[in-house]
């Protein structure tokens, strides 16, 4: 026998190339299921644009975005920008589009908060902290949102008293029918000197940091680094200002006649979509965060513990980074979906991007268009959520490593 | 000269820019049983998967008993009726009774009626020695039943050649030994065999040829007796002193 | 003194001592591990007696039990105004439905009862026959008896239902019309082929990217253009497209996690014993797929459940908009008409919601411990 292949061996004729028919090539079957799909799409899309124009013709109407340059005609309860019934459509739906970025993004930061506190405290030995946890997050998610946010408006918001009668904090925010009024800063000549002492005291803090680590480098000595600096870092705009000859003025709300004048105020409508966006978003994080907590191996707190690591540096230095991991990509859907929550504002009335846009369709008649702005915004919404937890989450991998 | 089961001719295969088979040319006759070894990687499991058309080759002819693989679909179903293939990790369907999994193929594929499938089953249950399992589902039985029910199930197809890619490198130790007689069987009863294995016991035993591949090529090849006491190439020399301690 | 030992007389098995520590040690354990922690407890403890006592006070000891109209409910200090509940009860199920075919709606709730039951409990048999009966006859059988209009029926039209009736009907379309739907997606997502690809993979993309009211808005106001003029479909068809559509897009995600699920090996063996594509996909992935997403399937009906409150936004009068709507009667329109709508309002999707939850972590757990490879 022989070393290395064998050419010599004899081999029947190979078979003729190309098989018994076209019928039987996974590649050209491939080819025609996708004509056969672009064709049937073609086709409906056809008849879906020509159904359309002849019920637009009907209702005598045309496709353009044209009308968003026209005035509105309506009002918006509350704005971040300069609104009124003569602004253009183009400017309501924008507006609106604040409004859903506003609640969204601070629904986000205190559901946020309020999740991952929940979702630790649901994995205490303490059994009334875990149970009360359990309990919060089992009522809360198990009814729909849209219930919730009435349950906020009609049984929290609206029993408050009228305006003469407000529930007033020390005098300076009041509660009442009309939402919350809280004072609003002006700031002076000379402001920044709070916020450059508020930048000086964080990176101060870094600097502080970073030397207390290379101290406990070289003598494994630990300095409390936060229990020093966060003090400082809330101080040190007040220092700054008051340096500065405090150019700092409140607004205050002031009861006049039959509504408050200056402050700014919160719509009731906000303060409910708020709430019940916080309350209910909060329960989902929770649950991410304690099986993100969970899915690190029981082996990692164990050998935390074996070190002699205390409870709360092993879940800093070992349990947290490794569940961060498995956290953010639910949380970055949670966070989706609470911006996309946010659109059942239009159940109470709050005027966001879905409230505006509905409201444009309904004056102008202009469906089509209107869906396909909401649409597009929503999507770009998400996209840009998205794309921002991933290098989130890029990011944080790479730390790791 | 009998018949050829498999040729295989200047096959060439990439996984993208790495070259995994490097121009084999094997010929294998109609009840050969050929076993194949070599280092992790060499491109063994590909080769034998080839066969099957579980990977596509992208250069060179394979013509299993008479049917070229081409890209005709027609010719693939052709070609894996007369292939039986038995795994590494079994891959039973575990939502299926052993039973079940014995006889899907034959009904669907061959279109028997029930019974008679069943019939069939029965009779290659009992060969592989567990006729009593029959009704019990793959995640009760332990690693060496289920092996012996994946080379049932590949049975109940009647195939005419038998591909095993490393039957027994996921087993614990004690159970090797079972599947190996199942192996020995089948060897005996003259099915054409290509075994992807490491069990050298078995190669002398049974096998006509035995082949040694080494970064995607066919390195050696011999009748075992030589092939064991008489390696040419160095790197069959060396793989042997390595597993053969 | 000898290293050499052997045990010749075992050890006796002895039962585990009942305690450990004292009862106040265990009681510290449980309650209060930390100084810190103890305060904890203590807070909560506090808050959760007021809460509950709030509750129990209003919903118990204050409460008007009966009453013919809303005066007593009216009355300073009354507690939830249970009448009005009862009042409403049979309109909160059926809707506008007329009182003497309500017979027709109790026979569609008695077959989808069943038949679910027959599904979700496992010990029960003939679960090909029953998915069967309940993704193919039984919403035929529902909408014959429900709509009339045949077999000698009288017709309902879609604007007398409601209620539960209406809440059921929606859930249970998106989530029948959605299975089949989004297996279809999740396979054309994995597909080779770039167009199906690329067209799955967009519809799900952008349905899942923005909110069911948009989504919901669009069946109602552009699926009457779409359709050839003149022909203006039944609202309630227009919300069914919406929530369908919606759903098969999630559902679609969750298929699709269940196929990645299964290993290569599944695939490669089918193959390798001869079955073609579809047979494959049949017989051994899609069983195996769809097992491992009973908990999601039942996770995203969840979802699905509480979302169709939504359709009262386009003014469907489902479970939601039929209990909002009755605190403007006139003849129970009182200060806790609301509150006690609202209460019981969360108390139905509570009830509805945590049990189907229960279900799922219980499937859950029973797939972890039986499904072995």
């Amino acid at each position: 026998m022989t070393v290395n292949t064998p050419h010599s061996k004899s081999v029947p004729p190979p078979a003729p190339a190309g098989g018994v028919s076209w019928f039987y090539d996974p590649k050209i079957r491939g080819y025609a299921s996708q004509i056969i799909v672009v064709a049937l799409l073609l086709w409906g899309l056809y008849v879906i644009i020509g159904n359309t124009q002849a019920n637009l013709t009907k209702l005598n109407q045309n496709f353009g975005f044209g009308f968003l340059t026209q005035a509105a005609g309506f009002d918006l309860s509350t704005s971040l920008i300069e609104y009124s019934s003569t602004s253009t459509y183009g400017r309501a739906i924008f507006a609106g589009l604040l409004n859903t970025i506003l609640v969204a993004v601070l629904g986000i930061i205190f559901a946020t908060i309020i999740g991952f506190l929940v979702g630790v405290m649901r994995l205490s030995k303490n059994r009334v902290v875990a149970g009360a946890a359990t309990l919060y997050i089992e009522l809360i998610r198990n009814v729909p949102l849209l219930l919730q946010i009435f349950m906020w408006y009609a049984l929290v918001l609206k029993p408050l008293p009228g305006v003469k009668d407000a529930h007033s904090l020390f005098g300076i925010v009041f509660l009442s029918k009309k939402g919350i009024v809280m004072p609003h800063p002006n700031f002076g000549p000379g402001a920044w000197a709070g916020l450059l002492f508020l930048v000086a005291a964080l990176v101060g803090t870094w600097l502080f940091r970073r030397r207390a680590r290379k101290l406990q480098d070289e003598t494994g000595k630990i300095t409390p680094v936060w229990l020093i600096s966060i003090p400082i870092i809330i101080l040190s705009p007040f220092i700054g200002l008051a340096l500065a000859g405090w150019p700092l003025a409140f607004d205050y709300p002031e009861l006049k006649g039959f509504n408050f004048s200056g402050g700014m105020t919160m719509v009731p409508e906000m303060a409910a979509l708020l709430i019940a966006l916080i309350v209910y978003s909060a329960t989902f994080i929770a649950e991410t965060v304690r099986s993100g907590i969970q899915a690190v191996s029981h082996g990692q707190s164990e050998a935390s513990s074996a070190l002699g690591l205390s409870r709360g540096r092993a879940l800093r230095l070992v349990i947290i980074p490794q569940a961060m991991r498995v956290i953010i990509p639910p949380l970055a859907s949670q966070y989706l979906n609470l911006t996309k929550n946010s659109s059942l504002a239009i159940a109470v009335g709050f005027p966001d991007l879905m409230y505006a846009g509905g409201t444009v369709n309904n004056q102008s008649g202009k469906a089509i268009e209107v869906v396909f702005i909401l649409m597009v915004v929503y999507l770009s919404l998400s996209l840009f959520t998205a794309a921002f937890m991933n290098w989130f989450n890029s990011r944080m991998k790479m730390v790791e490593r | 000269m009998t018949e050829s089961a498999v040729v295989m001719k200047s096959v060439n295969k990439w996984y993208g820019q790495f070259h995994v088979l490097r121009d084999i040319n094997l010929d294998v006759k109609k009840g050969e049983r050929i076993v194949i070894c070599g280092p992790s990687g060499s491109g063994k499991s590909t080769m034998i998967r080839c066969i099957n058309r579980l990977e596509e080759h992208q250069q060179g002819d394979i013509i299993v008993d008479g049917i070229p693989l081409t890209t005709n679909v027609k010719n693939i179903d052709d070609v894996r009726r007369e292939v039986g293939m038995v795994f590494q990790h079994f891959n039973l369907f575990p939502h299926l009774t052993v039973l079940e999994n014995c006889t899907l193929a034959p009904m669907w594929v061959r279109k028997e009626p029930k019974a008679q499938a069943e019939e069939t089953a029965m009779k290659f249950l009992k060969r592989v020695k567990i006729p009593e399992q029959a009704l019990k589902y793959p995640g009760q039985l332990s690693g060496g039943q289920q092996q012996r029910v994946a080379i049932a199930r590949a049975l109940c197809m009647n195939p005419k050649i038998m591909l095993f890619d490393e039957p027994t490198s996921a087993l614990d130790p004690e159970m090797i030994k079972e599947v190996l007689d199942v192996m020995v069987d089948l060897a005996q009863g003259g099915m054409t065999m290509l075994c992807v294995t490491h069990e050298m016991a078995f190669a002398r035993q049974v096998a006509n040829r035995v082949i040694f591949m080494d970064q995607g090529q066919i390195v050696e090849q011999n009748e075992p007796n030589e092939f064991f006491l008489n390696p040419q190439s160095p790197r069959t020399k060396l793989f042997l002193e390595q597993i053969l301690h | 003194m000898s290293l050499s030992y052997v045990r010749t007389i075992d050890a006796p098995k002895l039962p585990a001592p009942t305690t450990t520590a004292g009862t106040w040690a265990k009681l510290r354990e449980r309650f209060a591990p930390t100084p810190l922690s103890g305060l904890g407890t203590l807070v909560i403890a506090v808050f959760l007696a007021w809460a509950i006592w709030s509750i129990f006070q209003w919903a118990i000891i204050d409460a008007v039990w009966t009453a013919p109209d809303r005066e007593p409910c009216n009355a300073p200090g009354a507690g939830a105004c249970w009448p009005f509940v009862q009042a409403k009860a049979l309109q909160w199920v059926y809707g506008f439905y007329p009182i003497e075919l309500r017979w027709r709606p109790n026979i569609v709730f008695l077959l989808g009862g069943l038949s679910l039951a027959g599904l979700l409990i496992p010990k029960i048999p003939f679960k090909g026959w029953n998915a069967l009966f309940f993704f193919l006859a039984f919403p035929i059988i529902a909408y014959v008896l429900l709509t009339g209009g045949r077999f000698g029926l009288e017709e309902v039209g879609t604007e007398q239902w409601g209620g539960l009736l209406v809440t059921l009907i929606v859930a249970i379309t998106g989530i029948v019309a959605s299975l089949p739907l989004g297996i279809l997606l999740a396979l054309g997502r994995r597909s080779k082929m770039p167009v199906v690809r690329t067209l799955c993979t967009g519809f799900i993309e952008i349905v899942r990217g923005v909110p069911l009211i948009t989504v919901l808005f669009m069946a109602s106001v552009m699926f009457p253009l779409f359709m050839p003029p003149g022909i203006n479909p039944d609202k309630l068809l227009k919300a069914l497209v919406g929530v369908g559509l919606f759903s098969a897009a999630y559902m679609a995600e969750v298929v699709r996690g269940g196929l990645q699920a299964i290993p290569k090996g599944q695939y490669e063996a089918s193959m390798a014993v001869g079955l073609s594509y579809w047979r494959m996909m049949l017989l051994v992935v899609m069983p195996q797929a769809l097992k491992v997403v009973i908990p999601g399937i039942v996770n995203s009906f969840i979802s699905l459940f509480k979302d169709t409150s939504l359709v009262s936004i386009i003014g469907i009068f489902d479970l939601f908009n039929i209990v909002q709507s009755g605190f403007n009667d006139a003849k129970w329109a009182s200060a806790q008409t609301g509150n006690t709508g609202y209460f019981a309002l969360a108390l139905i999707y509570w009830v509805f919601c945590f049990s189907m939850s229960r279900y799922s972590q219980f499937i859950e757990r029973r797939l972890n411990t039986s499904y072995t490879r």
